[in-house]
């Protein structure tokens, strides 16, 4: 080892800031009351601490601080507002529309409902990773309840035209819940601006700590209400029992407050550095493709397939040092590539050759230079080593090659 | 996942990358796997006409980290056999001298089935019957 470390998968999970460190750490020793202790100062400075964050929290999206409902994490966040809503609307509907690119949170959400006797809809995606509003106009039915869509894609950044979905949504009088892991605190996001009923969101996302994020849960026309899912002592408005994880809720609380602060100022220094290192990458690679659209994309992320090279093996060349991740099947058990990537209609092939690079706030120049240095080395090893580059390179095609599956 | 310190020498250090001629008599060629399965290998090996031994064997391999180390033991291991001796090579030898995982063991079997592959392309090329010729003919 003794290797500089460079961290590009901050779109897996970031750092925790410092700052937001600092912040929770009287929370666990000093002030080590239950927020719903409410007859004793320990448990009323633990409650001021909350409340404190959830305005915090409230203010980076625009709303209301008793419109935010604590949980343990996006996950459970969108299962909240899946199934939740689902059990509170059945008399008014059964059908719920969200989208194949989604995450597995949403997906696995919606596969639940689908055994809970409901129909669930999913819309398929544009080669650019956007869908067709004209297709989910078309998919709404008078049993239709929720839609949901993901405000950016955690693999290709792809951000959703959530303002023209919000239309639609309100249009047909359903709820709209967006899943917004990637883009709180990256980007501004204010769902009561595009419509949006429900949203979930995490702390660790945004350079806060892990094991605590939130369901904004719209109060005022429509009154949005959601069956718990944790029964217990009614914590949260009844929408969400369990002791509330206070040092945890400060540093969102901190970390909220720091991205309304520097988000703006991160994007810019990010989206240039981003866009160096795809530049660069494409600039000197041959068969280089960008996986989704850079119109409406996330400042930080760029996923890129390298033609005839695996994403595995080609990670493995440089993760010594660098952290990245890869839509191939490889680096998960299942040996199927990246849905999201199949979903964009890219074939197997170049959905194994996919890297996804996401950048943070501890980003720095130095560390995308190396990358570049590394992953083009890395690139143009796995090809020198690649059977199907050398029958590329000869003109063979590939395509009609008759491969011997296994 | 972690993988072993062979392994990764295998990967880092790959030996016998390369092509030998593929119309030579003398050279057999086995190309294995697909690219939608994320795997394709390539081993070729030459043998000499007169002991029969395997001289010189080289492989490209489109994957993960754990095919290209199969493929580069499965050539270190070729050289210097007899095409008798190198057909008995199992895919869980490689697995073994690897310490492959669970999920990669895929890797090992499309090894033994590239160094099967270019051993019955050189016995085709010398009309060698092989076993399964012969089982055909009957």
């Amino acid at each position: 080892m003794g290797q500089r470390l460079i961290y590009l998968d901050n779109n897996a999970t970031t750092p925790t800031d410092p700052r937001v460190v600092e912040a929770m750490i009287p929370y666990f020793h000093e002030i080590p009351g239950n927020a719903a202790s409410r007859n004793h100062p320990f448990g009323w400075a633990a409650e001021q601490a909350v409340d404190n964050a959830r305005k915090q929290i409230a203010d980076l999206v625009n709303v209301d601080e008793r419109e935010i409902i604590f949980t343990s994490g996006a996950t459970e966040s969108d299962n909240l507002a899946i199934k939740g809503v689902f059990e509170m609307y059945q008399r008014k509907g059964d059908h719920i529309i969200t989208v194949k690119t989604e995450h597995k949170a949403v997906l696995d959400a919606c596969a639940k409902v689908e055994k809970m006797g409901g129909k669930v809809t999913y819309l398929d995606v544009q080669r650019n990773g956007l869908i067709r509003l004209e297709d989910l106009e078309a998919a709404i039915t008078d049993k239709t309840v929720l839609v949901s869509i993901m405000w950016a894609n955690n693999e290709t950044g792809v951000i959703q035209p959530m303002k023209e979905i919000g239309d639609i949504c309100a249009k047909h009088g359903v709820l709209f819940m967006s899943d917004a892991t990637q883009a709180v605190g990256k980007i501004p996001v204010d769902p009561k601006a595009v419509g949006v009923h429900l949203m979930a969101f995490t702390s660790h996302k945004m350079y806060g700590p892990k094991g605590v994020g939130a369901l904004f849960v719209n109060r005022k026309s429509p009154r949005v209400k959601v069956t718990s899912q944790m029964d217990g002592g009614g914590h949260e408005r009844g929408m969400r029992s369990g002791t509330l994880n206070v040092p945890g809720i400060v540093g969102f609380g901190k970390a909220a407050e720091l991205a309304k602060e520097e988000m703006q100022q991160d994007a810019e220094r990010l989206s240039k550095l981003r866009d160096k290192l795809e530049s660069a990458l494409m600039g000197s690679l041959e068969e280089a493709y960008v996986n989704g659209t850079r119109e409406s994309r996330m400042p930080h992320v760029t996923n890129i397939s390298f033609k005839h090279v695996e994403g595995e093996g080609l990670m493995m060349t440089f993760n010594q040092n660098i952290a990245v991740s890869s839509g191939s099947a490889c680096t998960s058990a299942s040996l199927e590539p990246s849905y999201v990537l199949v979903a964009l209609g890219l074939g197997d092939d170049l959905a194994h050759s996919s890297l996804r690079f996401s950048l943070g706030r501890f980003t720095t120049e130095e560390d995308i230079d190396e990358t570049i240095a590394k992953v083009t080395e890395g690139v143009n090893h796995m090809r020198d080593i690649s059977p199907i580059w050398e029958m590329y390179k000869e003109g063979i095609d590939i395509d009609a090659i008759e491969w011997s599956e296994h | 996942m972690a993988y072993s310190e062979k392994l990764l020498d295998h990967f880092k250090n790959p030996r016998n990358v390369g092509t030998l001629d593929k119309n030579s008599t003398s050279v057999g060629t086995g190309l294995v796997g697909a690219p939608e399965c994320g795997d394709v290998m390539r081993l070729q090996i030459e043998v000499d006409p007169i002991t029969k031994k395997i001289t010189e064997a080289k492989f490209k391999t489109f994957g993960c980290g754990s095919a290209i180390a199969s493929s580069s033991l499965a050539t270190e291991w070729l050289k210097g056999k007899t095409v008798d001796e190198a057909l008995a090579i199992d895919n869980m030898a490689i697995v073994e001298e690897l310490a492959l995982p669970p999920v990669k063991i895929h890797c090992s079997v499309l090894a033994e089935d590239a160094i099967k592959g270019a051993i019955k392309d050189y016995q085709a090329k010398n009309g060698v019957q092989t076993a399964e010729s012969i089982a055909a003919s009957h």
